[in-house]
């Protein structure tokens, strides 16, 4: 064991105080060569994308930079489904990290995505979660904008009684709402604050487009409903578990226990060119029970549905694929698992927690037996889900660990150390590649 | 109590043999008692755990769907065998019950409920707040819950919900 040498802690304290001096020891091959300049944030371990410091879940400093570096950079950021703002004056209110910002569809039937901040004294002004609006007016100095987020109205501009009013070159075009470019892809939304943020098409890349389109194919969609849930963890910790297939044959007992899903079962991990994005994907087989050469110690005989009537899954896209959980950088991620489909916008609420806002979806054309599917599966997902609890208590069991351990370092290092796909569950390579370019667009 | 004696109580006896259904329904669920709770519902029950969002505007969505008392029982035993989940202690407290009147049988009453959850290394806390809407049935000679949907106003769920409301 070795100290963390003297000068580099020092510089570590000058810019985050609060941290604990008394126990910061790690073994000796896991030790960051240096905390270094690195903009007020200790540096990654010399290892690469196989160590991943604990002190990036918890550290507050970080959490500013990644507001700025990721949600505010080049990244196509989910806002909302175009069904949900289907007519002229339709508005939804959303986030970007955890920057609120609305979706409102104009007269001329485009989307505009603009902060939900006005422009004088920085009020969250829209407060309503979906609705209808001509304009939005700010409640505290009534401040107005239309559709497209510019500023339409300033009270007592020109004064009252020839006194007060704004100075003679205030000029309204040059106070309208912060706006964001929006694209749209068959029915999804996604907003950025960069000017340089490629074409969305280019953003997912061909591999990780296809995938996309499985889903989002054209069809016109309609929302199911959502669920919402807050878990006291680093919004990494949970795209990194949605990256994560190895922890799926161990720690989601249910599925395994009742013999509904099989490490055997043939899967597979895609990433985009840069390791941003990723696919697991899992294709289960038609036969009933798969004998043997399973590692699983949890399948459990006794166990059956008494209520089988809630999977009773069918193949509904072209393909042997089943199951496609799709994570779209920067904090998206595509469900389908057989028929439930559903987005799930992670919004991050500060280092030490998210929340998770699902919005579960089906096709305009779906029969009632469909829906009923998708209802029904959807008791595997969500902040109550038979799948989804075990990810979402864990993420804080894992929170709780690696905060008060912030010069701790953990180990990915499943199917090798670099950045690599896979054509099994027991891998890491995508979190390796989520964890690398984390590293390049933050500059650690 | 057939379902001719359930129609025939008076208001008085009526409110009273809800208030120990209700009574009996929560105490089964915080004294942890979860294998007794499917029965506290028909063979054929509509159970669901719903936010306030969907019911309002008519979105189908819950976070909990059961359909037929199988599902409860399936509920129960991935809490038992199979949910990982951080040791907590629930505890419901109920009021306000209205009974709205008869719908083919059975009897509508809504109940307002509030649930407390109580973890490791934290105060306890408001966990989940809403409203029973129940449909209350006559069956094998005890009242029972033909359907159950509670709808809940708490905007997001504290981490997750394990337990049933």
């Amino acid at each position: 064991m070795l100290c963390v040498p003297a000068a580099g802690l020092n510089a570590f304290l000058a810019v985050s105080g609060a941290r604990r001096t008394e126990e910061v020891t790690v073994p000796m091959d896991e030790t960051p060569a240096s905390y270094g300049d690195t903009g007020g944030a200790a540096a990654w371990p010399a290892a690469g994308p196989s160590r991943v410091p604990a002190w990036i879940f918890s550290d507050p400093a970080l959490f500013q930079r990644e507001r700025t570096a990721i949600f505010r950079g080049p990244s196509w950021n989910y806002i909302a489904l175009a069904c949900e703002v289907p007519e002229p004056g339709d508005f939804k209110r959303s986030w970007v990290a955890d920057m609120p910002v609305i979706a409102a569809r104009d007269a001329d039937g485009g989307v505009n995505v603009f902060v939900n901040r006005c422009a004088h004294r920085g009020v969250e002004f829209c407060r309503t979660v979906r609705g209808n609006a001509t304009e939005f007016m700010c409640p505290y100095h009534q401040w107005t904008y239309n559709l497209k987020g510019d500023l339409t109205a300033v009270p007592f501009r020109k004064g009252f009684r020839r006194q007060g009013g704004m100075p003679a070159d205030f000029r309204l075009e040059d106070h309208a709402l912060e706006k964001l470019r929006v694209t749209e892809r068959n029915g999804a939304i996604f907003a950025t604050f960069d000017a340089a943020t490629e074409p969305f098409e280019d953003y997912l890349g061909d591999a990780m487009l296809r995938y996309f389109d499985r889903v989002f194919d054209g069809r016109a969609l309609r929302v199911l409903g959502y669920m919402r849930q807050v878990v006291p963890a680093n919004w990494k910790l949970y795209f990194d578990n949605q990256k994560d297939p190895y922890h799926a044959t161990l720690l989601h007992y249910f599925l395994i226990s009742f013999g509904l899903f099989r490490a055997s079962e043939p899967s597979f991990v895609r990433m985009d060119a840069q390791g941003r994005h990723s696919a697991l994907i899992s294709q289960k087989g038609e036969q009933g029970v798969i004998a043997g050469g399973d590692e699983m110690k949890h399948n459990d005989p006794r166990l059956k549905l008494a209520g089988p009537q809630m999977l009773q899954p069918v193949r509904e896209f072209k393909g042997a694929d089943t199951v496609v959980i799709q994570t779209i950088w920067p904090g998206l991620i595509v469900q389908q698992q057989s028929n439930t489909l559903a987005m799930r916008h992670v919004i991050p609420r500060g280092p030490g927690a998210y929340e998770l806002a699902w919005t579960f979806f089906g096709y305009a054309d779906d029969d009632a037996a469909m829906t009923e599917r998708r209802l029904m599966q959807a008791n595997l997902m969500g902040p109550a889900g038979y799948v989804s609890v075990d990810d979402s208590e864990v993420v804080a069991f894992a929170q709780d660990g690696l905060a008060p351990y912030d010069a701790s370092v953990g180990v990915v290092e499943m199917d090798g150390r670099e950045v690599n796909e896979a054509d099994t569950l027991v891998a890491e390579g995508a979190v390796r590649g989520f964890y690398a370019h984390y590293r390049r667009v933050m500059g650690l | 109590m057939t379902p001719e004696d359930f129609r025939q109580l008076s208001p008085a006896v009526l409110r009273y043999e809800i208030d120990t259904l209700t009574a009996a329904y929560v105490h089964a669920l915080d004294d942890a008692a979860l294998e007794r709770w499917p029965d506290f519902f028909t063979e054929d029950c509509l159970y669901k755990v719903i936010p306030r969002e969907n019911y309002e505007n008519g979105l189908p969505l819950a976070i909990w769907y059961c359909r037929g008392r199988g599902m409860l029982q399936d509920r129960v035993t991935a809490i038992r065998e199979t949910q990982l989940f951080a040791p907590r202690a629930l505890r419901h407290v109920t009021g306000n019950t209205l009974v709205q009147g008869w719908d083919d049988g059975a009897l509508r009453t809504v109940t307002n409920y509030a649930v407390y959850e109580s973890t490791l290394d934290r105060t306890s806390e408001v966990f989940n707040v809403g409203r029973y809407l129940d449909r209350i049935v006559a069956e094998d000679g005890r009242l029972k819950y033909a359907e159950k949907l509670c709808v809940f106003d708490t905007s997001v769920v504290p981490t997750s919900l394990i337990h049933p409301i």
